[in-house]
């Protein structure tokens, strides 16, 4: 089994707090991690391969400091780590990492299986994965919450729905997109993080995945950012005093629309 | 690094785990497994065997971060590492070879079996035999309170193999889960570290090879002694971590806490409690920091610098951990909060491998020794 | 590229601080742009000398503009019904077809769907394309999508938009792809700019911190998905009438890839959390399994569902569905109930652009509160039943 993730490098929430008087977000300081919900496809690629053999690369398109997660990725188990980076690529919207990335995978050569997370904690928009799919005319499954079984050229997944889950057959090579609960994603390892030290993080350019200029970076994208705002804040904030019975009672009157 | 490994452990898999594993007594399998995937039963291990070939600092260290999360789990690591310390100090290479790539691994973990009913801090009472017969020594006797019993698959079990010459006939034997006459008793219901398992370890009519006996017949106290030389460190430094742990709960808290119009932490009965549990705390710290380093230089006595950071860092635990229950009041006292968890596990440690009441005795035993000309 | 403009650049710093990236700087008095830099618009926001833009020009993909025309709702159909998203997107899409005074068409997809389409002209349609056949029963990203993507190609409407529910993040994108179409993905607000009819499709992002305004100038179709919740249903008019077009595709079309062999609907997660109006949600403060007893009364008593923070879900005490915030979903009902939540920004990311907020916590530092419309602090186990029974009481009246 050939495998490839992507992984996304974006900042990390974890200390971040909302000033309340702006409802602004401090991004002060703030560094940057692996995509949670690509921990979780590079975490179940790597199970993949530990029971079936294989490799599992992980890519990243990102600027140079993302070469850092894909060293993280292979201190959790991941073989190599290509690193996506131009300046050409700035900007991208959806479109153009969709296309982006599949130039990039192609240029690999062959795979079995392409792993996302379901979507990245920055942006929020659950597409590269989808419109990866569908750059590499693949078939793909979103949201899947487990792999039931992978053998002889096809696979059996279950793909969370809002009410529920499906359970889904289709062919590989494929592309998933993993939620959360599909594993517990390891803590890397001292052998991991001595080999992702030495590794060599082979960088593609455009050129380099023969990338046409038109379809990438801002130039790329269908769309376009025209205004970027601060949201106001939120309305008036009430704290109740008094005994429990007095406070609760004047929570019942507020709420009374809703009752 | 090591550290880095070891924190990742104890923020990502145990700390989210921790009050769970203590209210329902729950041994965290699946943690030590979390563990052996990120390489930190290797620490210990020789390279030609499959580890890293690290030595009782390196152990200390990640002792340390993984404390910080919870001195339950962090002993049953800690308690696999002095279950296999008899075969890397005196084992032969057969022996070295068939266990310690499975420990570094940490696909089989250990366990210590030295502790009794009637031999507890008096070690020359143990009562259990091994007495050869053709190519197999067979076992007698019950070992009590034995960490990580039932839940390993490697025991070093002390015996005696010649009642008749006192220390010099006792001997070390391993075990293997699943041997014939061999069985474990109930699991105990303890005050601390509740994650870890402690139960009785049942020889009766034991058979086992010949070859399990570790090293040479009679040299069992030696070991012993060495043994615990090179791990009481790593029980001081469950003290660091599980005080520095307590140390952090309780300054967030007293930042949070607000009393008489201020946060608490700004009057200065609470700023001196906090100081000295810092400065304790360091103190500890770097005691631990320089016997492990000197045990690491394999010196002809170890024992005194030894027992002293065992004795310094746990009774500083003690204090520290209690300290932080004050600093948070009523909701120190309750189960919501992680500190009277921290207190209770912070108990064992004066207990376990060896009471500081007997590490205080060899302190003192090597200071008459080294006064005399 | 991102442009410094030396004469406005007052050397502050401010940009600086705000890069997640890293990548620019002060140098000499001036901002200084490096490659690290992706275009995030981080730094144009908060540059008040307003010193920094981003230039460029977006895809051309040679569509005649001109010749795209009409609003077209992507109707959701799942296990029998017509999902209320659907209705809110024919509530905007109303709106803006009329500004753009152009027709609003619905487009259904499913087995044995065509009885809805009348329950869609009621809601607003003014057309409804139905495709009626039993390879649609289930979801499959590949059929559906190109479905839609023939439809889309054959009639060219400017705007399709869809819900972002699971099934709409899922196969819009690939259409989108398809089509060479820009797609904004969980739109809050949608609307027509004036000048040149183009759609101004707002969104949040980093986790709703930041509102960015998209439009898509070359290319059409404009796509978006739109969040459950955020836009109002018209009152449906069972006199209204329009057209049902009954679409016949190509067999071809129907060929895929993928098979479901089973879809089923749990029990438990039946109530999808992001198309409730009230939500009561249980953090680590519930301390047990047990305590999400409490919570799931008050909800019942509310007529509303259970939600839960990641530590909740973590634990054990319910599942994953259930989960608001950054890994989890988001949310934004009219009333949201915390009750043990501490609120950490990857919980409130998922909840915070609900209309009123109630927070119930011990800890009065807890960052919840800097949210909350209304907080009540206090011990949850006291509160929780005695509001139950209050509102329970208050019903009575």
């Amino acid at each position: 089994m050939n495998i490839i993730v992507c992984i996304k490098q974006v900042p990390d929430t974890k200390d971040v707090r909302l000033d309340p008087k702006t409802n602004t977000m401090a991004r002060e300081g703030v560094s940057s991690i692996m995509n949670p919900f690509d921990r979780h496809a590079l975490e179940e690629a790597v199970r993949i391969k530990e029971e079936a053999g294989g490799t599992v690369t992980a890519i990243s398109m990102g600027p140079p400091q993302a070469e850092a997660v894909l060293r993280e990725a292979i201190s959790c188990g991941a073989d190599d780590g290509v690193l996506i980076s131009d300046r050409a690529f700035a900007g991208a919207d959806t479109w153009a990492t969709s296309y982006t990335l599949a130039r990039a995978v192609s240029s690999l050569g062959n795979f079995d299986l392409v792993l996302c997370g379901k979507q990245a904690i920055d942006g929020d928009t659950a597409q590269v994965g989808p419109g990866l799919a569908c750059q590499l005319d693949r078939p793909y499954v979103t949201c899947v919450q487990k792999i039931r079984s992978l053998a002889d050229g096809e696979m059996i997944v279950e793909r969370m729905m809002d009410d529920g889950y499906d359970v889904v057959r289709l062919p590989l090579p494929a592309l998933l997109t993993v939620v959360k609960n599909i594993n517990e994603p390891r803590v890397p390892s001292l052998r991991g993080k001595m080999k992702a030290k030495k590794a060599e993080i082979k960088v593609l350019t455009a050129a380099d995945i023969g990338a046409e200029k038109q379809c990438i970076g801002l130039a790329g994208s269908p769309t376009q950012v025209v205004s970027v705002f601060t949201p106001p804040p939120r309305g008036n904030r009430t704290v109740f005093t008094g005994t429990v019975e007095e406070q609760i009672g004047q929570l019942v009157e507020r709420l009374k629309a809703y009752l | 690094m090591i550290v880095d490994t070891a924190r990742e452990i104890a923020d990502e898999k145990i700390v989210p785990r921790r009050a769970e594993l203590d209210e329902k007594n729950e041994f965290p399998t699946d943690i030590l497994q979390d563990m052996a995937r990120a390489d930190l039963f290797g620490i210990f291990v020789p390279e030609q065997y499959g580890g890293f070939g690290g030595g009782c600092f390196e152990i200390v260290l990640a002792l340390e971060q993984l404390a910080r999360g919870c001195v339950g789990v962090a002993t049953s690591y800690a308690a696999s590492a002095l279950g296999i310390f008899p075969v890397l100090i005196a084992g032969s290479e057969q022996m070295k070879e068939k266990y310690l790539p499975d420990i570094a691994a940490g696909r089989k973990w250990a366990a210590f079996g030295l502790t009794e009913a009637n031999a507890g801090s008096d070690a020359s009472g143990v009562q259990t035999t091994a007495v050869l017969d053709g190519d197999e020594w067979v076992l007698n006797g019950t070992k009590q309170w034995i960490t990580n019993g039932g839940e390993s698959q490697i025991y070093s079990i002390i015996a005696i193999t010649d009642p008749s010459k006192g220390a010099r006939g006792a001997s070390i034997f391993i075990v293997e889960d699943g041997d014939p006459g061999f069985s474990y008793g109930k699991k105990e219901n303890k005050m601390g570290i509740r994650a870890s398992a402690t139960r009785e370890l049942i020889m009766n009519d034991c058979r086992i090879p010949g070859d399990r006996l570790v090293g040479r017949q009679g040299t069992g106290f030696i070991t012993v002694m060495k043994t615990l030389d090179v791990s009481r460190p790593g029980i001081a430094s469950l003290g660091v971590g599980l005080a520095q742990a307590a140390l952090d709960e309780a300054v967030t808290y007293a930042k949070q806490r607000i009393q008489f119009g201020k946060p608490i932490i700004s009057f200065q009965a609470v700023q001196h409690m906090l100081a000295d549990m810092a400065i304790q705390l360091e103190a500890a710290r770097a005691l631990v920091y320089a016997a492990s380093r000197h045990i690491d230089n394999n010196p002809r006595n170890m024992s005194k610098a030894s027992s002293m950071c065992k004795v310094f860092a746990t009774d500083m635990a003690m204090k520290v951990t209690t300290d932080a229950v004050q600093v948070l009041g009523g909701y120190g006292y309750m189960k919501e909060y992680p500190v009277e968890k921290m207190m209770r596990d912070a108990k064992i440690l004066q207990i376990y491998e060896g009471t500081n009441q007997i590490q205080r005795n060899v302190v003192g035993q090597e200071l008459n020794r080294e006064y005399t000309i | 590229m991102l442009i410094v403009d030396k004469e406005k650049c007052i050397g502050c710093g401010v940009c600086e601080e705000n890069c997640a990236f890293g990548a620019i700087s002060v140098v000499d008095g001036c901002a200084v742009v490096n490659d690290n830099c992706t275009l995030c618009g981080a730094c144009v926001e908060t540059c008040e000398p307003g010193a920094l833009n981003i230039e460029g020009a977006a895809k051309e993909t040679g569509a005649e503009l001109g010749e795209w025309s009409g609003i077209w709702v992507v109707a959701e159909f799942r296990h029998g019904g017509i999902a209320p998203v659907s209705f809110e997107l024919l509530g905007i899409g109303r709106t803006l077809a009329d500004q753009r005074g152009v027709p609003l068409s619905a487009v259904l997809m499913g087995s044995g769907v065509e009885e809805g389409a009348g329950l869609l002209i009621a809601s607003g349609a003014d057309l409804v394309y139905v495709v009626d056949n039993p390879e649609l029963e289930y979801f499959r990203e590949d059929v559906y999508g190109r479905v839609l993507e023939e439809l889309i190609r054959a009639r060219r409407p400017e705007v399709v938009l869809a819900g972002a529910t699971a099934i709409g993040r899922s196969f819009i994108p690939q259409v989108a792809n398809g089509l060479n179409a820009g797609l904004t993905a969980d739109c809050t607000q949608l609307s027509i700019r004036s000048e040149d009819g183009m759609l101004l499709q707002t969104r949040p992002a980093f986790g709703g911190n930041i509102m960015a305004t998209i439009v898509c100038p070359n290319s059409r179709p404009q796509m978006a998905t739109v969040r459950p919740k955020v836009m109002a249903p018209l009152e449906p008019d069972p006199a209204r009438t329009g057209e049902v077009i009954l679409v016949e595709l190509d067999d071809r079309v129907y060929r895929s890839r993928v098979e479901v062999l089973e879809s089923v609907r749990s029990e438990q997660d039946n109530v999808n959390i992001q198309e409730v109006e009230i939500l009561v949600a249980g953090g680590r403060g519930l301390a047990s399994e047990k305590g999400f007893e409490l919570i799931r009364g008050l909800a019942e008593e509310l007529g509303g569902a259970v939600a839960a923070s990641r530590a909740a879900v973590d634990s054990g005490w319910i599942s994953y569905p259930h989960q608001v915030g950054q890994t989890g979903k988001t949310v934004c009902p009219k009333l949201y109930i915390a009750c043990g939540i501490s609120g950490a920004i990857q919980h409130t990311v998922g909840m915070q652009s609900a209309k009123t907020i109630v927070a119930i916590n011990k800890d009065e530092n807890a960052p919840i509160f800097d949210i909350a419309t209304y907080s009540l602090v206090g011990d949850l186990f006291e509160i929780v039943p005695l509001l139950t029974r209050r509102i329970r009481e208050n019903r009575g009246k």
